[in-house]
């Protein structure tokens, strides 16, 4: 028998792709649960029915495009998509709002870019910024939290999905809505007056921001990714929540706890700007790219005309990721600065 | 305490060492055949000194190192030379190489081996020769020659001398069992290296995972001032950059030496070999190897004789083939897979491992590569490699050099942690050939541009000066042509049975041209027939001699005789066409040359121009020549009949005038003629 020929190294490591994937898969599961506990099934549906659209659009993608079906969809990436941008997804979603989002992650954002590994932007930010300029009204209509409304059963859900003209569902402001239409009430009395506000940073919101942070910190102990971005975009956001605190007038952007507990800022932070592909390659790279994100949260939170801002500040910073990538390159062993003049 | 440092990344995979410590050091003895390649090592291959037949004692020089950058090789056992030739060697190429084979006859008789009693008396370049001599190449792996590494300038100050005992591949313990076992000889070899260098400190640098191996080293160290250093494992704590940042915190500048930041490196085992070669006078013919993985019974540390057939070590630690499908000379992260089990141990063989499929799987495709940096983390030259092989896949040199392609190790470290199973580092080896390639070949475009520029130059200056010879030349002729013209004015009157004579000549010789320019052609045609029937002939019989023996050639032979034949067919088509087109023009001339006087006189007169015009440029001199000479020798009659006749001073004058101007003429046109001849 002929002995085969390959080059070293011939040891390899335990980490796969796959593992990768389906490791953050895993560490989504608290987060999910707390978006279940404190606005019901909606997300859950959001999420099953996403995963369908995903699988067939990754199939007829690699069908188009001639790859072997197996191979590529056993790496889960088209199911972390789906299920980063269906958890951002309102529940209680019609289902073609959810198949318009998913489409457009994974046939326009990641397929004609080239698959996985080649898509300049985060597909799922991707698809939740094309569905929150298409379908501003669909996209803002979060539910009321357990607590504070009523909350809708699982058949309920499944209607609000697949029969979304039978279902009259309440939705309410978030507590970000709440305090970027505020201008007359001391961020004090904002928190007694509105039932929306929970203990730090509304209802609901803070614990699904704790879960998420408690999946990333799992990731990270996975060495799945390195602290670097997250831990600069949460640090640029707070502080920029410290200095434009204002001592809680009513024209105060919110507290650093505010914001790091509201929204999208854990999920963003540990799953979002972590995707490796669309970010900066280097460890400095990573923390500028997560400093410019956390302030452009803030800015586009507190200025902007969107409720949340992670998704448009991730894309803008996608776009800076290979201008960030030329002036972060690591110095190599034996350099005595990171370009020697040659 | 000593202060260590850490490097950058680094992964750490499973070590698998236990399995071929668990015996101690065994003899692998000697096999009936060595085969010895003359290049093991960094540099030129050595040279033999042996011809076939000759009988060989072991330690006896079979080859000697070629120049500088070489290591000599020796016999390491008694036998006979039954063989030079080029034999499959353990590199990653898979070619063949030149090999020294020996039969060997088992008396292992060695020739007398020149001890010293103290080295300490002798001077560093009589040490270095005897390292030299003794062809040691460094045996971490590389194989750079020792005598080499070791010659340090001496104007460098070396402040410390680390020796390697780092070992961090996985499952290779050649240097583990080493220390376990003769940790004085390795203190012995250090303290020549340390006499030799003299350097401010000396460092034995030793992976924690190694405890037994540090004890023992420890303890013949004592009180000898060599400090044995412990820090923790890590792959590729063992490359030399990586070991001298960790004991030192200095990096060695990219591309420079060790010695550069006052540091000497070399390998614990070329250290127990430089002290037999010292001490001994011992040249280097074995080496301590491990014989590992799951498709061997016994695995363990053998001693073995450099050019022993891995086939015969393996079958000693009882390799089961039908459970090996690739062999590996080294460790699992830098080692290379041989073509053959039947390629020798060299110098440098520090390992070879039978893994089963089990053990290191057959890679699985590649997938995309997702930018993870998980290679960024493991590089332990803070590379970016999935920058690396964006670029490599593009194959933007510019980029990849920009971003230090060149300073990879290609310690596998980031193909280890990559969670596609992209092949990494054969991409950057690829990618370097390539760079390497593409610099050769500018430096070539370069220098043939800069020839093919010397050239032009050079046919440029001769051109002017040829150019500046020409018009100097038709100069000076539109001179003599115009004083010709002023003195031919009264000649021509005064010479007319001249003109008649030389237009008589110049018929004549325009006859002999014409015929002779008539011929050539249709000779020619002729001729190439000839040999080209003559070619087609030979290579008909020697298609047919192919076709009767069968050789390969038949094919090439008969394209050869089609192509033959189709230029025979082609040279007598011109030939027929030649012989159809010349008669044509011949027969009309001649009917017309009896019909119209007048047109023939006219024919006579341009052929005889167009003859004239055919001489030669030395003819035609020659000729004129000729002319003015009978004109002087005539303008020299008159002048004496006008002296003798008493004619006036003024005729007499003129008539003198003549002469001179005529034998200036001759003189010039004598220059010229030679001029042209030459």
């Amino acid at each position: 028998m002929a002995l085969l020929r390959i080059t070293s190294p011939h040891a390899h490591g335990p980490m796969s792709t796959q593992r990768v994937m389906q490791n953050v898969l895993l560490a989504t599961i608290p987060g999910i649960i707390v978006l279940t506990h404190f606005f019901g099934f909606g997300t859950l549906v959001n999420l099953v029915w996403g995963a369908i659209v995903a699988i067939a659009c990754e199939s007829l993608a690699l069908a188009l495009r001639g790859r072997p079906l197996g191979f590529y969809l056993k790496d889960c990436s088209a199911l972390v998509t789906s299920t980063l941008l269906c958890v951002a997804l309102p529940p209680y979603a019609p289902w073609w709002l959810i198949a318009v989002g998913v489409a457009s992650s994974l046939l326009l954002a990641k397929h004609l870019y080239g698959g996985l590994g080649y898509n300049p932007f985060n597909p799922a930010m991707v698809g939740y910024v094309i569905l929150l300029i298409s379908f501003p009204v669909q996209m803002t209509a979060w539910a009321p939290p357990r607590g504070v409304g009523e909350l809708p059963g699982l058949l309920e859900a499944l209607q609000a999905c697949f029969l979304p003209s039978a279902y009259d569902g309440v939705t309410m402001a978030t507590p970000l809505d709440v305090l970027k239409q505020n201008n007359s009430l001391l961020i004090e009395d904002l928190w007694t007056n509105s039932p929306l506000f929970g203990r730090w940073a509304g209802i609901g919101w803070e614990w699904v921001n704790i879960a998420f942070l408690a999946g990333g910190a799992w990731l990270l102990y996975q060495r799945i990714f390195t602290w670097h971005a997250p831990v600069a975009m949460l640090v640029s956001l707070s502080l920029m929540a410290a200095i434009f605190y204002d001592g809680g007038s009513s024209a105060s952007g919110g507290s650093p706890l505010f914001h790091l507990l509201s929204g999208a800022t854990m999920f963003g932070a540990f799953f979002i700007i972590t995707d490796p592909v669309s970010s900066a390659v280097s460890v400095r790279g990573r923390l500028v790219f997560g400093a410019l994100i956390g302030v452009l949260v803030y800015i586009i939170r507190v200025r902007g005309n969107y409720p949340d801002a992670v998704a448009f500040a991730v894309l803008i910073a996608n776009f800076a990721a290979p201008f960030i990538d030329h002036y972060t390159q690591p110095r190599t062993y034996g350099h005595k600065k990171v370009r020697d003049e040659s | 305490m000593r202060k260590i440092f850490d490097f950058h990344g680094g992964i750490h995979p499973p070590e698998n060492k236990d399995q071929s410590v668990q015996a101690p050091i065994r003899p692998a003895g000697i096999p009936p055949e060595l085969i010895i390649p003359l290049s093991q090592h960094i540099g030129a291959p050595a040279e033999t000194i042996v011809a076939v037949g000759d009988r060989v004692l072991a330690g006896q020089m079979i080859a000697e190192a070629d120049g500088f950058v070489s290591v000599a090789k020796h016999a390491p056992s008694s036998g006979i030379v039954v063989a030079i030739e080029d034999r499959k060697i353990a590199h990653p190429s898979g070619f063949t190489a030149p090999c020294v084979v020996i039969a060997t006859d088992g008396k292992d008789e060695w020739i007398p081996l020149h001890a010293i009693d103290d080295y300490t008396t002798l001077e560093p370049a009589e040490l270095l020769q005897r390292i030299r001599t003794a062809g040691i190449a460094g045996m971490g792996g590389a194989g750079f020659p020792s005598a080499v590494k070791l010659s340090v300038k001496p104007e460098t100050d070396i402040e410390t001398l680390i020796i390697n005992g780092t070992e961090c591949e996985p499952y290779i313990t050649a240097d583990d069992i080493l220390m376990r076992e003769r940790a004085d000889q390795i203190i012995d070899g250090v303290k020549v290296l340390r006499h030799l260098i003299n350097p401010g400190e000396t460092l034995i640098g030793v992976e924690d995972n190694k405890p037994q191996g540090l004890a023992a080293l420890r303890a013949a160290a004592q009180g000898t001032g060599i400090d044995v250093v412990e820090f923790p494992t890590k792959y590729p704590s063992g490359g030399e950059k990586q070991l001298i940042e960790i004991l030192t915190g200095k990096q060695v500048p990219s591309g420079g030496l060790p010695s550069q930041v006052g540091v000497v490196c070399q390998n614990l085992g070329s250290a127990v070999a430089i002290h037999d070669a010292v001490v001994h006078g011992r040249p280097l013919v074995s080496r301590i190897t491990t014989v590992t993985g799951d498709a061997v019974s016994r695995p363990g540390n053998y001693e073995v004789l450099i050019g022993t057939p891995m086939s015969y070590l393996l079958e000693l630690a009882g390799y089961d083939a039908t459970r090996n499908q690739r062999l590996i000379m080294g460790g699992p992260m830098m080692g290379f897979t041989v073509p053959d089990p039947a390629v020798p141990v060299v110098k440098t063989t520090n390992c070879i491992l039978a893994p089963t499929e089990q053990e290191l799987p057959t890679p699985p495709p590649a997938q995309a590569c997702i930018r993870c940096g998980m290679c960024a983390e493991a590089c332990p030259v803070s590379l970016l490699p999935q920058q690396l092989f964006w670029f490599a896949q593009g194959k933007e040199f510019e980029k990849l050099e920009e971003h230090n392609l060149f300073d990879c190790i290609e310690c596998g470290a980031c193909s280890y942690a990559c969670p596609s199973n992209i092949p990494l580092v054969q991409y950057y080896r690829a990618s370097k050939a390539e760079i390497l390639q593409l610099r050769k070949d500018h430096e070539k475009s370069e220098q043939s541009r800069v020839r093919f520029e010397a050239r032009q130059e050079r046919l440029d200056r001769e051109d002017a000066e040829k150019e500046a010879k020409r018009a100097a030349r038709k100069k000076a002729a539109e001179e003599r042509a115009r004083q010709a013209a002023s003195a031919d004015g009264d000649e021509a009157a005064e010479d007319p049975i001249q003109a008649a004579i030389e237009r008589a000549k110049a018929k004549k010789a325009a006859q002999q041209t014409g015929s002779a320019s008539e011929a050539s052609p249709l000779e020619k045609l002729e001729q190439a027939v000839a040999s080209t029937r003559k070619r087609l002939d030979t290579a008909l019989s020697k298609l047919n001699e192919a076709k009767d023996t069968g050789s390969d050639l038949v094919d090439a032979l008969q394209t050869g005789v089609d192509k033959t034949r189709a230029k025979l067919d082609k040279a007598e088509q011109a030939l027929r066409e030649h012989q159809a087109s010349q008669p044509a023009i011949d027969e009309p001339a001649a009917a017309e040359d009896t019909t119209d006087p007048a047109k023939l006189a006219i024919e006579k007169a341009m052929a005889a121009r167009a003859a004239e015009a055919q001489l030669s440029p030395a003819e035609k001199s020659r000729m004129q020549r000729e002319k003015l000479e009978q004109r002087l020798a005539k303008a020299r009659d008159r002048l004496a009949t006008g002296r003798a006749a008493g004619e006036e001073d003024k005729i007499l004058e003129a008539l003198e005038a003549t002469v001179i101007r005529l034998e200036e003429k001759i003189t010039a046109a004598g220059e010229e003629l030679s001029q042209e001849q030459s």
